[in-house]
């Protein structure tokens, strides 16, 4: 009974930070129709403001709180919303979620460049203090916790309810055009939300960092928690955000009782958000079809079948070339590139094609790897086949709650299910377990792909084989109707066409080629483990299939030969930083063009194509930039 | 008995009421206006219609069958077609390919036998004038054509009834004039037509009846010459222009 008590008095306290996250989510969600993944990343960037203040300077606490949560964090909430999400408004949803992606991976290369991973004191306030209530011993910190979320609360309710802004902002909530000719200006509005949004992230983060040691990856993860509260509010309610803040963190506290056995679910308080996100998503309504549509940017022309042959024999050829040139070393390095590549493919045709969202691409890419480990011994090709198997039923199951909704909430089940996954799937002891699996790489009529030479040319003969494959599928009856979804699902919908069934053909193909993929990305480097796929480097793979260019083909090569080859240069501190940094940034810059580089490069081409029929870009000594615009080029 | 009928269907977005038992209908091979000043309830009316937006009351009829509860794309396969006053083209597509992807999905749910698809959506192209453009992206032609390309789009379902929002809206005036002639002509084939239109001119020369909506309400039903007559149509809308 005493423990009951004493973990209520927990589970309220963890409510309590989730709930003053989750409410700053749900602000600036409303305000600006604005999903922000980054909101977490806020939150940890000035956790570690606060500490370099407050520890490292040794300011008063006070002082460093009232600088961080009513300076710092207000000031970078209305810059964040000044430079990059104005120009978002009335985006595509995958517009802005790349944007805020990019924001949150960008904040941790900061973080990263100028906090190296160390460890870092991060005390509680009052640490010692406290008062015992019903003989329970409750700490100064937890107690100030709790108060802090109330006083958010009332402080909300009033500035909501009774305040001129407050109508305003509901104002813009309900309509912002009809808010606007009000005299409203939704801009002031939105941007003063960012700045509270951004407040609240500090708040939760300074408060819950104690807890989870100053630690830039889990602080930033917060959001999932954040938005597991949120969607029980369905994004909007602040009254039951809060409430499911408190449910959450009253079920992750229980589960440390003694008599709930939960260690018999190993991982269960990792992915509980996600079972709550799960169980939402089934209990919400049905989206309603929105009329009116995002003019899109003119996009690249789809080759023909003779262009991407020609592509594709390019490439293999300039992989042979490659191969001979480059030390085992090196193609290792661009090998992972291509191998990630391969998986960026998948990428394209649910994104690029299909305007759906997929944050979890590496998890079916780790069950591809784990098949190839398990069922592809001696490099049976057993395993290939066994790769697509395994990871399209799973990806078909993640993403039927969320199909019927609109693509941010799918977008945070794959998130949900891939931190779901790395807690609780892929550490079972059948799979990964804690241990490395070795995963084999094929052998094929009598031929050993085992070298790093034959492996490299395998990958890119697969890659071109699927490239080739891809613009096929655009081109033919399902690319189109793809297409079409894509651009219109309203005019789908009166063609007649089952949107929901359409989708989860497209996701689940995407689900399955990521999976084979996976087969090579194991095999590429010879081993796997959970962490090898974690929720987390599904980001930096979305981001950089953008950058490269998410619509087409050759962008999946580009951005998945630059995702290589910055993986493999980087290990850790200030330099990793700075990779999450660019990729983030160009990413955010992104917003203005969907098409990527390869688009860019192949549009800049276009005209040299004809004058100069032996045309070879600037830089001969790099092998692998000679063949990229030339690729780019054929295949669009 | 019309093929397609909306009875007293009422629609309240957030306390305003943009429908109020509204009631319309369509037969085969006629031509029938919906008509009204803007935000009168005319596209939220053809929502209703399509599937696109529950109605908070009301029923609609499609073929003497209470359809009211079928979802919007199970409606397109009954045979009911719409365009869409902000356009919904497919951009990404050629204008055959948006015609023939419509005929696609027709052909799947349909299970029709293997017939040849793209020989039907020239013919389509054809009849709506759409042959010099065929092959360009839908996201690179003007409006007009955009709009003329969902039309065409809509026919390739081979639809028995096909709801029009503004659809002359962006033609010149020849091009208005032709566009007359093919509603007509499709009406003749026997498809009923339901047709939103601010061109007041085209309206009176191409329909048999005429509704006229008002702030969400039925205001005057009948032919273009006892529309023009009717005083509070003249003084809701006429007498704006
Ligand atoms: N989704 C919506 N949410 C809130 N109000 C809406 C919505 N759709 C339409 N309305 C309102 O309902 C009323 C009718 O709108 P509707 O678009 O049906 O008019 P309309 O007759 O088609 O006008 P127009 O000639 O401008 O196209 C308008 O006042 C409009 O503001
Ligand atoms: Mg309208």
């Amino acid at each position: 009974m005493k423990d009951l008590l004493a973990f209520t008095v927990i589970g309220i306290v963890t409510g309590s930070v989730y709930a003053i996250a989750a409410s700053g989510l749900v602000l600036t969600y409303t305000t600006s129709g604005i999903f922000n993944f980054a909101h977490g990343g806020i939150g940890m960037l000035m956790a570690f403001t606060y500490w370099e203040f407050r520890f490292h300077h040794h300011w008063p606490a006070p002082l460093a709180l009232f600088v961080v949560v009513f300076v710092i964090a207000p000031a970078l909430g209305a810059l964040i919303e000044r430079v990059l999400m104005r120009n978002l408004h009335g985006r595509s949803t995958g517009t802005s979620l790349v944007v805020t992606i990019g924001l949150m991976v960008m904040l941790m290369g900061i973080a990263q460049g100028i906090w190296p991973p160390a460890a870092r004191p991060f005390p509680e306030f009052y640490s010692g203090h406290g008062v015992t209530i019903f003989g329970i011993f409750v700490t100064t910190h937890q107690i100030i916790t709790i108060i802090v979320a109330g006083l958010a609360a009332l402080i909300f309710w009033y500035l909501l309810n009774r305040t001129r802004t407050g109508v305003a902002m509901r104002a813009v909530v309900d309509d912002r055009n009809l808010a606007a000719l009000n005299g409203v200006s939704p801009a002031r509005v939105s941007m003063l939300s960012w700045a509270l949004g951004s407040s609240l992230a500090a708040l939760a983060g300074i408060l819950i960092a104690p807890a989870l040691n100053l630690e830039i990856l889990n602080l930033t993860l917060l959001v999932v928690v954040a938005y597991a509260a949120a969607v029980v509010g369905k994004l909007k309610s602040l009254p039951l955000t809060f409430a499911g803040a408190m449910i959450l963190g009253l079920l992750t506290s229980y589960l440390s009782l003694s008599w709930v056995h939960a260690e018999k679910i190993p991982g269960l308080p990792g992915a509980l958000p996600t079972i709550m996100l799960f169980a939402c998503l089934l209990l919400l309504p049905e989206e309603r079809l929105r009329v009116g549509r995002i003019t899109s940017e003119r996009g690249p022309r789809v080759p023909s079948l003779g262009e991407s042959l020609q592509g594709g024999i390019l490439l293999v050829v300039g992989a042979i070339v490659v191969s001979l040139v480059l030390s085992d070393a090196n193609l290792v390095r661009v090998g992972q590139g291509m191998a990630l590549a391969l998986v960026m493919l998948s990428l394209v045709v649910l994104m690029g094609y299909g305007g759906q969202i997929s944050l979890a691409q590496m998890t079916f890419v780790g069950m591809g790897a784990f098949a190839m480990a398990r069922f592809g011994l001696g490099g049976s090709p057993l395993g290939l086949l066994m790769a697509p198997l395994l990871a399209a039923p799973i990806g078909a199951l993640v993403a039927l709650p969320a199909l019927r909704l609109q693509g941010l909430y799918l977008a945070l089940a794959t998130m949900a299910f891939g931190v779901a996954a790395e807690n609780m799937l892929f550490p079972r002891a059948w799979l990964f377990g804690s241990s490395t699996r070795v995963v084999p790489r094929l052998h094929l009529f009598g031929v050993h792909f085992d070298g790093e030479k034959s492996f490299f040319v395998l990958l890119a003969i697969v890659f071109s084989l699927f490239g080739i494959g891809v613009l096929a599928l655009r081109r033919g009856r399902f690319g189109r109707l793809v297409s079409a979804m894509r651009d219109s699902p309203a005019a789908c919908t009166t063609l007649g066409v089952n949107l929901l069934t359409t989708r989860l053909a497209v996701f689940t193909l995407s689900a399955a080629m990521a999976g084979f993929a996976g087969a090579f990305y194991g095999g590429l480097r010879g081993s796997a483990q959970t962490n090898d796929f974690l929720m987390f480097q599904s980001l930096p793979l979305l981001l950089m299939a953008v950058i490269g260019g998410i619509t087409t083909v050759s962008g999946a090569l580009v951005g998945g030969l630059l995702l290589g080859l910055l993986q493999t240069q980087s290990s850790t501190g200030v330099l990793a930083g700075l990779v999450f940094l660019f990729t983030g940034a160009a990413a955010v810059s992104l917003g203005r063009n969907p098409h990527g580089v390869a688009f860019y490069i192949s549009q800049k081409l276009e005209p040299l194509k004809d004058k100069v029929p032996w045309f070879r870009p600037e830089e001969p000594d790099e092998p692998l930039t000679e063949e990229l615009p030339r690729i780019a080029a054929a295949a669009g | 008995m019309p093929l397609l009928q909306a009875e007293e269907i009422s629609v309240t977005f957030g306390g305003h009421r943009a429908l109020v038992d509204v009631s319309v209908d369509a037969e085969e091979g006629r031509i029938t206006g919906l008509i009204g000043p803007n935000g009168a309830g005319k596209t939220t009316c053809f929502n209703v219609l399509s599937g696109l937006q529950p109605p908070q009351g009301g029923r609609v009829i499609f073929d003497s069958q209470d359809i009211s509860a079928v979802p919007a794309y199970k409606r397109g396969r009954l045979g009911m077609a719409r365009t869409f006053q902000r356009i919904e083209v497919f951009g990404s597509l050629t204008v055959f390919e948006n015609v023939l992807v419509a005929a696609e999905i027709r052909h799947r749910w349909s299970r029709g036998e293997e017939i040849d698809l793209d020989a039907e959506c020239n013919d389509i192209i054809d009849l709506v004038g759409l042959r010099k453009v065929a092959d360009q992206r839908v996201d690179s032609i003007p409006t007009g054509l955009s709009r003329l390309t969902e039309l065409a789009r809509a026919l390739a379902t081979k639809p028995r009834v096909i709801l029009l929002d503004e659809p002359s809206s962006g033609l010149d005036d020849d091009e208005s004039e032709a566009f007359g002639d093919l509603l007509l002509t499709l009406a003749k084939r026997g498809v009923a037509i339901l047709l939103v239109e601010h061109d007041i001119d085209l309206v009176m020369q191409v329909c048999d009846r005429i509704h006229v909506l008002d702030f969400g309400t039925i205001i005057a039903v009948g032919t273009p010459v006892e529309i023009r007559k009717d005083k509070r149509v003249q003084k809701a809308y006429l007498g704006e222009d």
